[in-house]
């Protein structure tokens, strides 16, 4: 086992890497492999989906990402750098399933909290908290408190508040999970835009199918026991994407792709 | 309001119901045994007005109470000796002196227990030992021991009521300051928040409903601490002092008052952080 940080050849372009990533828990149950040689590189400004069915290890794996987890075995870099390097200069964003705004915070503080902690200026904060409400399409709710928005609402915030700082990566673990199906319609269509325009990198978890194949450039197909990747789909969707486009040949196709590899993982597992 | 005045009106009814009833079985046989003696016989309605009416009854009427109280706070100046508002004053300063540093005694315990794992090892078991020695065996010692010092007077009070008052903090603030979740504690480390910050931010304004909870507890219990501490120290002034004097010379009537008064104090301490709660927690949005 050597958690070092290897540099090997990366590309330009790869903001994530992973080479053999291995993590192992230790339970009474004896171990339990949540991930087992994962190789994976994101390149800049792709929007990557993770999806499987529950103990596939897909957030797990985010969790990597972030320094929140440590791997066993194997290699994994951010920007480059060790996560936990990558963690301490700030250089992702996290959204996690539930909103986890602060109560006592107004909407705005609560998007202030990161830029507070992370020592921007007075001045700083109020711009960078307008642009990212609007961003979101929140602006006017910057006073309110968390309780006087709807649960889509308060998503939206928590993902202005993983914008407001400089994070070039985006991870986000299945933020939409709690929500019903027109709101997550919606704030699908809004995070696509909102991935256009800021040119970030998204690496995105989630358990449906429709929404990864809506969403990313790169759908990466994970099964359980040990978690592993079985099936990395590169999306032939354009770049453009009304909502619409979900009914078309090509959506299907992908989606179907998707299905396949999801039920392979299983055929595995039994 | 209305559907809660009535039962409480049927509650306070039944208390003063029993409580009369009382009097009446407790105080008979004096009022028999006199009755006796003066070769009189006492009919039914006789025995109960002479049960409501004694000097020095076993269990005084309420109304023999609230004509004390009414007494020795209305008609008495405040700086008289015999005010029971005088009293009062002085067992209040010790309190309120004892819950403030019970109060921070216990949230800067509680904060070393969340943030030194030598503490939270060790501390724990002795701050229940602490509680488990009577307290009226530690208040003498402690008063003689800061006596012999050269500290007297508020101090030493404020002292017993504090070793009273930090306990539930402890406790409360130890529960507090860790409720924050799994997920929120990763949020701010993806921040790569330092331990202050994740103290200030997130920490300290989560555990405020576990404070206020405790706050309640520490505030009835200060009032008992400074109380217990006028006890054994043979206190001129104080409800404690109050109570040992009437319990002296058997002034019942006496004893009674000063428990009403403590009890009320207690109650209008508790019910005024009762209020600082509700609009804290409503201004931070966890009411």
């Amino acid at each position: 086992m050597h958690l070092a940080v290897e540099t090997w050849n990366l590309t330009d372009n790869s903001v994530i890497s992973a080479k053999g990533l291995n993590l192992t828990f230790q339970t009474n149950d004896g171990p339990v492999h949540a991930l087992k040689d994962v190789d994976l590189d994101i390149e800049k400004g792709d929007f990557v989906s993770f999806i499987g069915p529950s103990g596939c290890g897909k957030t797990t794996f985010l969790r990597c990402m972030a320094d929140l987890e440590t791997p066993t075995g194997g290699s994994i870099t951010v920007n480059g750098v060790s996560p936990e390097e990558a963690r301490k200069s700030r250089a992702y964003g996290y959204v996690f399933q539930a909103a986890g705004l602060y109560p006592w915070r107004t909407i705005g503080g609560n998007i202030r909290l990161p830029l507070e902690i992370m020592g921007y200026s007075k001045a700083e904060q109020a711009e960078r908290v307008a642009r990212v409400l609007d961003l979101v399409e929140l602006s006017g709710f910057e006073k309110k408190f968390p309780w006087q928005l709807s649960g889509g609402m308060q998503q939206r915030a928590s993902i202005a508040r993983a914008l407001a700082f400089d994070a070039d990566i985006l991870l986000m673990d299945e933020p939409f999970g709690a929500l019903d199906e027109i709101v997550r319609d919606h704030l699908n269509e809004q995070l696509l835009k909102l991935w256009d325009r800021t040119g970030k990198t998204i690496a995105f978890v989630t358990h449906s199918i429709p929404e990864a194949v809506y969403l990313s450039t790169k759908i990466v197909v994970m099964s359980p026991r040990p978690g592993r990747i079985t099936d990395v789909i590169e999306s032939t969707l354009p770049c453009d994407r009304p909502l619409d486009i979900r009914d078309t040949p090509e959506f299907l196709e992908i989606a179907h792709r998707v299905r396949d590899g999801l039920r392979a993982g299983h055929a595995y597992d039994g | 309001m209305r559907q809660s005045v009535l039962p409480v009106l049927t509650v306070v009814a039944l208390i003063f119901g029993l409580w009369y009833g009382a009097a009446v079985a407790l105080n008979a046989p004096w009022a028999r045994d006199q009755a006796q003696r003066a070769g009189v016989e006492l009919s039914f309605s006789e025995l109960v007005a002479d049960t409501w009416a004694q000097k020095k009854p076993k269990l005084p009427a309420p109304h023999q109470v609230a004509v004390e109280i009414w007494n020795t706070t209305v008609e008495k100046k405040i700086t008289s000796k015999r005010s029971l508002v005088y009293h009062s004053w002085i067992t209040l300063s010790a309190t309120l002196l004892g819950f403030a540093l019970g109060t921070g005694l216990g949230i800067a315990l509680a904060v070393g227990i969340v943030f030194n794992r030598t503490m939270d090892m060790s501390v724990m078991p002795w701050i229940i030992a602490s509680q488990t020695v009577p307290i009226l065996a530690v208040a003498p010692m402690i008063i003689v021991v800061l006596n012999a010092v050269g500290v007297s007077g508020l101090l030493p009070k404020a002292i017993i009521s504090m070793y009273l008052s930090f306990f539930p903090v402890v406790v409360g603030m130890v529960k507090g300051l860790r409720s924050p979740d799994a997920m929120q504690l990763d949020q701010i480390r993806t921040w790569n928040a330092s331990t202050s910050q994740g103290f200030w931010k997130l920490r300290l304004p989560s555990s405020m409903p576990y404070l206020f909870a405790s706050l309640k507890i520490a505030m009835a219990a200060s009032l008992v601490g400074a109380i217990v501490g006028e006890l054994p120290t043979g206190a001129v002034a104080g409800l404690g002092a109050r109570l040992l004097a009437g319990s002296y010379y058997g002034q019942t009537i006496q004893i009674w008052s000063a428990l009403i008064m403590a009890a009320a104090l207690a109650a209008g301490l508790v019910a005024l952080i009762g209020v600082i709660q509700r609009v804290a927690l409503k201004r931070m949005g966890m009411a």
